[in-house]
């Protein structure tokens, strides 16, 4: 077994308390509880004084301290107040371990050769967080000892504990040191098998323990007895999971971006991962030194890594950069932000085939395609909803959420029953619909057809003879808005080729409709 | 790898025991005869005379989870795409490749199973690159020309559609419901003797059907 690390733990008293008081922006000694369902989680000073204690119901807690001041608690703005403290902390050494806000540890070892000896460590990190905002009126302690745990301890009562006399120290303590909520069944068993102090409790051999306790208990038992080799859980404030890149000097290759934006890629894969979490739907903003920026959202199917992250980035940067919109100077600012992120453990890959490896290999040469001929190139349809067949295509760039305008479950009335025409025409083209005579086919207001198409042609090519037609369908859309109203007629056609086609045309009360061309039943 | 091919002076092969054969893709019951196999892997099949022929190809194919794309097309409706059955999360479409289109559809075949294309213009030595391409991917390549359009030079399977009798429609009556197209198949090696058969493309609703033949009248005796 290694030996446990020495710690350097530092230790805020009540910062629930602290964090809510900066919060609420209230006086030093007012007394404040903070209070989650109901129950007092911690309380300040001057409250403690009135005989405020933890887990209190909220209504004993003012009626001991009628002056108290109850606040909830706000678990991402403890992270949040505690990063200046663990900033300081990181200017001494790096790989500082929070284990909740309010406690942070650091590993002893590299301070303590660097600054020669403990208490020039010590002296270091007191010259650090006395750089740090008076505004915090946070009390601090420091503590060292062998062992997180220990380390812990000897920081809630600051002290030093020489290196081997972590069991030694913990011995004296009592029981509850292990849960400090006094809560857990474990705490309560030991009590009622009369283990009062961690030191009769980690006299106990470590395999019965294990058998009678279970591996919760077994891992309880080697902190009792100072020899948790675990380092502490490494926890990263929840308040912020975007990261951003700047680039100085701006940069106009994709590749260098690229490769620049690595360690923010992995720090924000690294980010979700430690909370358990993926990204399946990331925000990656550029912005160019001139202020002009693209911002596009890029789902996966799967979960996204540190490389796909990366490609997402060479992939948006190249569309840009090369693109119609290209920006008139370097990027200088990259950000990612993830929109959805799915907990680690729901989110698997497709066994057999299917969502997995290749349409992962088409998602990536799609990409690929997509660099190659710009973003808003590689395209796919989506199916809208509408009464026009050319509004119920659309199409959105590769990539891109596929989430149509309106939706095609509704029942549309007047909308073309199937088959639908395969090819539309976008815009619509002019066309002539001829009836025998050679004159424009006219509609009446009443939608009757005194002179039957005979003749239809349009482009470059000459009419030709139509063989049967079915019609006129009157659209009357919007009527209830002068702009956007909207009165046509549509009719088939099919020519003489055997070819079928959309037409409609606008009514106009004075003069012959205007016939075009919507769609070809190809 | 063992890779062992014996060509005839033609271009066919003979004996080929280099690459295990991918499962050819589906295609519809209907288009069965004049597909027989299906749509074989690393093959050039091109369509000329119809889109609704190449939706109807790629939708069975798209079906089965096949990746597909659109190369240099017009705008093709999802509606009808829907209608015969292609998975639009599957399908891309690059409507304007520009000079790049060789490049597009080379970049495309390494990942899609299926890409019909519509060429600019013919080129003898882009025609083979593709087909190689498609050959080395395992993907189809789907060159989509017009009835006028001389014939792509190295296609496997040339399939065409002509006619075209529309039902349902009359002189200012009905609607257009379904239509009866020929669609003959002709190429080389499995397929060189021409193929020819009459289907629903589209087909009452959407989609493609076999045109359902009467059944001969039976007088019953009494």
């Amino acid at each position: 077994m290694t030996a446990p690390q020495r710690m350097i733990a530092v230790w805020c008293p009540d910062w629930p308390v602290t964090t809510s008081r900066l919060e609420a922006r209230l006086a030093l000694d007012t007394p404040i509880a903070v209070v989650t369902t109901n129950h007092v989680v911690a309380c300040s000073h001057a409250a403690r004084e009135a005989g405020v204690r933890r887990g209190l119901r909220r209504r004993e807690a003012q009626a001991r301290c009628p002056d108290l001041t109850v606040l909830d608690r706000n678990e991402a703005a403890e992270a949040r107040t505690f990063e200046p403290i663990v900033t300081a902390l990181e200017s001494i050494a790096p790989g500082v371990e929070i284990t909740r806000p309010g406690l942070a540890a650091v590993a002893a070892r590299g301070p303590t050769r660097y600054f020669g000896g403990e208490t020039g460590a010590l002296h270091a990190v007191v010259r650090a967080l006395a750089g740090l905002p008076a505004g915090l009126g946070a009390d601090l302690l420091v503590g060292i000892a062998d062992g997180a745990f220990a380390a812990e301890q000897a920081a809630r009562r600051g002290v030093i504990v020489a290196a081997g006399g972590s069991a030694g120290f913990l011995a004296e303590l009592p029981v509850e040191t292990l849960d400090p909520s006094g809560t857990a069944p474990l705490i309560d068993l030991l009590r009622r098998l009369g283990l009062l102090t961690l030191g009769a409790f980690a006299a106990l051999a470590p395999r019965d323990v294990l058998a009678r306790f279970g591996p919760d208990g077994a891992w309880a038992h080697r902190q009792a007895g100072g020899r948790d080799d675990r380092p502490v859980s490494a926890r990263r404030p929840p308040v912020e999971f975007a990261v951003t890149l700047d680039l100085e000097p701006p940069v106009d290759r994709v590749d260098t971006v690229a490769f620049s934006a690595r360690g923010v890629a992995e720090q924000f894969v690294a980010d979700l991962a430690a909370h358990g979490l993926a990204c399946t739907c990331l925000q990656l903003q550029a912005r160019s030194e001139h202020g002009e920026q693209v911002v596009r959202r890029w789902r996966h199917s799967g979960v996204l890594g540190t490389v796909d992250v990366l490609d997402r980035v060479r992939w948006q940067l190249a569309g840009w950069l090369a693109g119609p919109a290209r920006p008139t100077g370097g990027v200088s600012q990259l950000r990612l932000v993830p929109v959805e992120a799915v907990p680690t453990a729901t989110h698997q890959q497709a066994l057999w085939g299917g969502g997995g490896v290749e349409d992962e290999r088409a998602r990536r040469a799609l990409a690929r395609v997509q660099t190659l001929l710009g973003h808003g190139s590689v395209l796919t349809p989506v199916l809208d909803g509408g009464r026009d067949p050319g509004q119920r295509t659309r199409l959105v760039p590769w990539g891109d959420e596929p989430v149509p305008l309106r939706s095609p479950e509704q029942p549309w009335p007047g909308h073309l029953p199937a088959p639908a025409p395969s090819v539309l025409l976008d815009p619509p083209r002019p066309a002539q619909v001829l009836d025998e005579a050679g004159r424009a086919v006219v509609v009446t207001a009443r939608g009757a057809v005194p002179h039957p198409p005979a003749r239809f042609g349009f482009g470059s090519a000459a009419p030709v003879a139509v063989t049967s037609w079915a019609g006129p369908w009157p659209v009357d859309e919007r009527w209830w808005n002068a702009e956007l109203a909207r009165q046509v007629v549509r009719c088939q056609l099919v020519d003489v080729r055997g070819r079928a086609y959309l037409v409609s045309a606008t009514l106009a009360a004075d003069g012959p409709p205007r016939w075009q061309v919507e769609a070809i039943y190809d | 790898m063992l890779d062992v091919a014996i060509r005839r002076l033609d271009g066919s092969t003979a004996v080929d025991l280099g690459r295990p054969t991918a499962p050819a893709l589906p295609v519809y019951p209907a288009l069965a005869g004049v597909l027989p196999g299906g749509l074989r892997r690393g093959s050039t099949v091109s369509v000329a005379g119809s889109i609704s022929l190449v939706l109807a190809l790629l939708g069975a194919a798209s079906a089965e989870g096949a990746w597909c794309a659109l190369v240099g097309f017009p705008l093709v409706s999802a509606e009808a795409a829907r209608e015969y059955g292609i998975e639009l999360s599957r399908l891309a479409v690059v409507p304007h490749p520009g000079t790049a289109w060789t490049t597009a559809i080379g970049a495309l075949l390494d990942a899609v199973d299926v890409v019909a294309a519509r060429p600019q213009r013919i080129v003898p030595g882009d025609v083979r690159r593709l087909g190689a391409r498609a050959r080395n991917r395992d993907s189809v390549l789907m060159p989509v020309l017009t009835t006028a359009d001389a014939p792509w030079p190295g296609a496997d399977v040339r399939l065409r559609a002509q006619g075209g009798r529309w039902a349902g429609i009359g002189a200012g009556t009905g609607r257009l419901r379904a239509r009866e197209l020929d669609v003959t198949a002709e190429g080389r090696g499995p397929a060189a003797r021409p193929r020819s058969a009459s289907v629903w493309l589209p087909a009452a609703g959407g989609g493609v059907a076999v045109p359902e033949r009467l059944a001969p009248v039976v007088e019953l005796a009494g």
